[in-house]
């Protein structure tokens, strides 16, 4: 209690401006406005329903992630599993009653705004997990009970999001869930493990997946199998990148988008025309500026005290990292075409939702990293 | 403390945990960066040509045929411009009212409708539809008028083929058009430059010449989008009309030869004696190429082809005709050549002659007394015919007549329908029929019945052969030299003879005089076939031989009757043939006519020369004259 309260002192509204990560923000300011800018070029060069939209939802969740930001990382401690069982709840109400689109069930109709639990999920995993090892003593990390708890919070998300059907955000809960594992301090072996037994059953799992994802594994393997069809996606992507060349081809000069030869061009695929307007030069600029938000949120990681707001630091950083490994390997065809949205960029009100949370998170654990939270 | 130690190790565990993820981090980075760049910038070219693949498409335009024009450079298969409507259905506002418009202003029928509206559901909206390929000048002005109420439609200009002459040269140019899947594959060319509305040459010349003709695509580059609609146009490449094509023939003599044949059927051709320009051929009854342009109507169609003189055969090089008399200067040169008879050798004629108890008539029942071999060919005696046929025999008969040309095709290379005729000997019954030669089919042959077959030509270009001195010419129809006064041709050709000595076909010229001379009587001296024909002016004056091919043996009765033209049943009436030369003096032109169940060659076919000598004689100039020569290489 004496810790508690000493070391909890609050800061006062100017201690917690100067507090604030400039550097991160910056880099998140930047991304927001190339995120309308080529928001502008899906459009065809004009303001129309995407520019407008992605607009009003910066407008909107900016002020949020500030909010959440001067919001003592505390209360987001004392609240994990309750929004954890809350977004439980969500996934099961929209296995039910959720809005159907091109054949999964995985939105709901707020009226104002269509959110779609499982992307929530991405952070709440995180701070679940993360709650879970800031309580657990050190000794009993590696128990059979502990991990079987564990692998169970994971788990029960995972197969909600699987059967909705959406392989690609189940696939990221679930690594951001067992990269928290790896931190927390599960013995390697274990993961070797899990790894070698995943590969011997992958013939077992490929067999239960859906043949539209079998198709997409396929197509992954030979693009070229069926060009116009399956393939169509990647291969027309690769084009895109690809003609880009060093320069790129200019803004709002992208013939591959302009034309509608690029699908999903203003979400998962939002890369390709970034990367046919700006070419080498603006796409590594982009990987650099993410990189530089991920050192950052890991440099705020490793200042915090908290081991809460460690874990979830790291983890949020890592899953960020996933985020945009999966997004550009599938854009550039290094892995199979999984539904994977770029943070910030992608249009798509819950994921840029869940990725702003996060940063208030983040924010908020470097203006309080020098308290320590009880557990 | 125990907490805050415990605390310590974890966040250590954590750091040192982050650290080997940050590792991994890295390495996975540097993965999809140098993937960046293989794409990128390895690969760049590739994928640009690919993104211009997609983004770039041609649109060809149907090629503009080239010219074909006469002797005298009169387009004989031009060029016109056609209006044409197409309906752009994206831009349409309501489809069935538009139809029902055009309907009525159109006169359109209701299977057109019904095709109109399958075209809309099969092709994407922005694609054209079109609606006439070929509107009048009225229909045109009407659309144009109501162009405010028929939103979508447009009116079109383009070039379609067009033969001004209509049916005069139908069989040498054929016609042009749509080619069907097969006629596609086999010509790399129509492959290659294949556009839907493209016409190409189907029968004839248009055909033959096809790839000469073709002419390349002008090509539009439009900037489209991943659903194929244009955005903009990037390039208009105009691509060049197709080559052109200059005939020997004359559309004058053409036209008229059509007008001698009007309503008959039969064929006309002329020939220039030295250098084997052919200067018309022209078969009766012909039909308007024009007709094909767009698609012939069933009931136009069958017209066409029931007509009962059967207007699709080329006659001129694929009728196949008995020569009749018109073959005895032929027998009259082989016997002499053959030392069998000389000029004054003569036959009594009694009216028949009797052979193996087969009796064989004259066309003079009463006979023509004793005559010598001018006086044969001037009255066209059977009997003195039949009489040194049976001496020289078939075979050597046949020698001469494969030299002028018989029995073989006369151009060869420019007509697949083009027939070689046949003309016997004892051979060729052996190996064809198997059987032995008989006596009395000698004599038979020997007045151009029997076996012998002839296509028009091959007799036309027999006469030339016979008036120019008995060289052998090379005929063409298309111009590959500049214009040849009379010398110059006539020695031009003997310059050839002297090269190659099977070009000569004579061993005497005497020998080729005296055919001349005989067949100069034939039409310039009382009793002679075509005297009626003659005509006097030594301008104009010409030699020839008539014809009356039997087209069925006359029986006993039939020869009692001596029925007249009109009283016998069209399909058993004789052929009328006449094959001539002029001017006598001085030859340079030879002809020959055929007309078909046309009666007797000097009643029928003789005629027909006369007024045909006087015009090809007065353009005689105008044609030595032309000096438009280009060299067109084919």
């Amino acid at each position: 209690m004496f810790y508690y309260k000493r070391l909890n002192s609050d800061l006062s509204f100017i201690q917690k401006i100067k507090e604030i990560d400039y550097v991160l923000l910056i880099c998140i300011i930047l991304l927001s406005l190339i995120s309308l800018m080529v928001m502008y070029s899906t459009d065809g060069g004009d303001i129309l329903f995407h520019t407008k939209n992605h607009f009003m939802k910066l407008t909107v969740l900016f002020p949020l992630m500030m909010v959440i930001a001067f919001f003592n990382i505390k209360h987001w401690h004392t609240f994990a599993y309750l929004l954890y069982f809350l977004i439980i709840l969500l996934l099961v109400w929209v296995s039910f009653f959720g809005l159907k689109a091109s054949g999964s069930q995985r939105w709901m109709n707020l009226y104002f705004f269509v959110l779609q639990p499982s992307e929530l999920m991405k952070i709440a995993i995180i701070l679940t997990l993360a709650k879970y090892y800031h309580r657990v003593k050190i000794e009993n990390v590696n128990s059979l009970g502990s991990i079987t708890l564990v692998l169970a919070i994971i788990l029960l998300p995972v197969i909600l999001v699987i059967s909705q059907p959406d392989l690609g955000t189940s696939v990221l809960i679930a690594l951001s869930g067992l990269i928290i594992l790896w931190i927390a301090g599960i013995k390697i072996k274990y993961f070797v493990y899990s790894f070698i037994f995943g590969i011997i059953s992958l013939p077992f799992i490929i067999s239960f997946l859906k043949p539209y994802q079998k198709l997409r594994i396929l197509t992954f393997l030979d693009p070229d199998r069926d060009p116009l069809g399956a393939g169509y996606q990647i291969i027309q992507s690769k084009i895109a990148i690809g003609s880009g060349g060093f320069n790129g081809k200019g803004f709002l000069k992208g013939t591959q988008s302009y034309l509608d030869f690029l699908p999903e061009k203003h979400t998962d695929f939002i890369f390709t025309l970034f990367s046919e307007e700006f070419g080498f030069i603006g796409s590594v600029g982009l990987l650099i500026l993410y990189t530089i938000i991920i050192i950052r949120i890991i440099r705020i990681g490793a200042l915090s005290r908290s081991n809460f707001s460690k874990l979830f630091c790291f983890g949020f950083a890592f899953s960020i990292f996933i985020y945009i490994v999966v997004n550009l390997s599938m854009v550039l065809g290094l892995l199979p075409i999984v539904g994977s949205p770029l943070p910030i960029i992608s249009y798509g009100g819950s994921s840029l939702l869940t990725t702003m949370i996060g940063f208030g998170i983040v924010f908020s654990a470097k203006i309080n990293h020098r308290q320590l939270i009880a557990g | 403390m125990i907490k805050e130690n415990l605390g310590i190790r974890k966040s250590d565990v954590f750091n040192r945990r982050m650290f080997i993820i940050g590792m991994v981090k890295v390495v996975i980075l540097a993965g999809i960066v140098s993937r960046l760049f293989s794409l990128q910038i390895n690969e760049n070219k590739k994928y640009l040509t690919l993104s211009d693949k997609n983004r770039i498409r041609e649109w060809k335009l149907p090629p503009t045929r080239g010219n074909i024009v006469d002797y005298f450079g009169n387009i004989i298969a031009g060029n016109l411009k056609v209006y044409q409507l197409h309906i752009i259905p994206e831009q349409v506002e309501n489809f069935n009212y538009l139809l029902v418009r055009l309907k009525t202003l159109l006169d359109l029928s209701d299977k057109k409708i019904q095709k109109i509206t399958e075209l809309k559901n099969k092709l994407k909206p922005w694609d054209s539809i079109i609606v006439s390929e070929n509107l009048t000048w009225s229909q045109f002005l009407k659309v144009n008028n109501y162009l405010y109420d028929l939103v979508g439609v447009k009116p079109v200009m383009t070039i379609s083929r067009n033969y001004p002459f209509n049916d005069v040269y139908t069989h040498v140019l054929g016609y042009v058009s749509q080619p069907n899947q097969e006629e596609i594959i086999e010509n790399k060319t129509v492959q290659e430059r294949f556009v839907p509305g493209m016409k190409i040459g189907k029968l004839g010349l248009e055909k033959k010449f096809e790839n000469h003709l073709i002419g390349t695509n002008s090509i539009q580059r439009y900037e489209v989008n991943a659903y194929g609609k244009r955005i903009n146009q990037l390039e208009f490449q105009k691509g060049s009309q197709g080559n052109k094509i200059r005939l020997t023939l004359d559309t004058e003599v053409q036209k008229l030869s059509a007008k001698l044949l009007l309503n008959k059927a039969g064929s006309i051709s002329v020939m220039d004696i030295y250098t084997g320009d052919i200067i018309a051929m022209y078969s009766s009854p012909s039909y308007d190429p024009n007709l094909f342009l767009f698609g012939i109507s069933q009931d136009e169609w069958e017209l066409i082809r029931n007509n009962p003189l059967k207007p699709l055969i080329h006659k001129t090089i694929s009728g196949l005709y008995s020569p009749g008399s018109t073959i005895k200067p032929i027998v009259a040169l082989s016997a002499l050549e053959n030392k069998i008879i000389n000029p004054n050798f003569k036959v009594k004629c009694t009216g028949k002659t009797e052979l193996y108890g087969q009796t064989f008539h004259c066309w003079k029942e009463k006979g023509h007394g004793f005559v010598s071999l001018k006086n044969a060919m001037k009255q066209s005696c059977d009997t003195y015919f039949y009489e040194i046929a049976r001496l020289l025999g078939v075979d050597r008969l046949n020698i001469t007549a494969k030299k002028f040309g018989l029995g073989e095709k006369v151009l060869g290379q420019y007509f697949d329908n083009e027939k070689q005729g046949l003309f016997p000997n004892t051979s060729w019954k052996k190996n064809n029929l198997g059987r032995g030669w008989v006596l009395g089919e000698t004599l038979i042959t020997g007045i151009g019945q029997g076996y012998t077959q002839t296509t028009p030509l091959q007799l036309c270009l027999m006469t030339a052969q016979i008036a120019n001195g008995g060289y052998k010419i090379k005929p063409k129809i298309l111009v590959n030299n500049k214009p040849l006064s009379l010398e110059q041709a006539k020695n031009s050709m003997k310059f050839d003879s002297l090269h190659s000595s099977n070009l000569k076909l004579f061993d005497d010229p005497k020998n080729i005089k005296i055919v001349q001379e005989a067949m100069f009587s034939s039409t310039n001296e009382i009793y002679g076939t075509s005297y009626k024909s003659r005509i006097d002016d030594p301008k104009y004056q010409f030699a020839g031989k008539t014809g009356t091919s039997q087209v069925k043996r006359i029986s006993k009765r039939e020869r009692e009757l001596d029925l007249k033209l009109e009283q016998i049943p069209y399909k058993d009436r004789d052929h009328a043939l006449y094959v001539a030369y002029g001017p006598y003096i001085n030859p340079r032109y030879a002809l020959s006519i055929i007309v078909e169940h046309g009666g007797s060659g000097s009643k029928t076919a003789a005629p027909m020369a006369k007024e045909l000598f006087k015009l090809i004689i007065d353009r005689d100039d105008l044609r030595k004259k032309q000096s438009n020569f280009e060299d067109i290489n084919i």
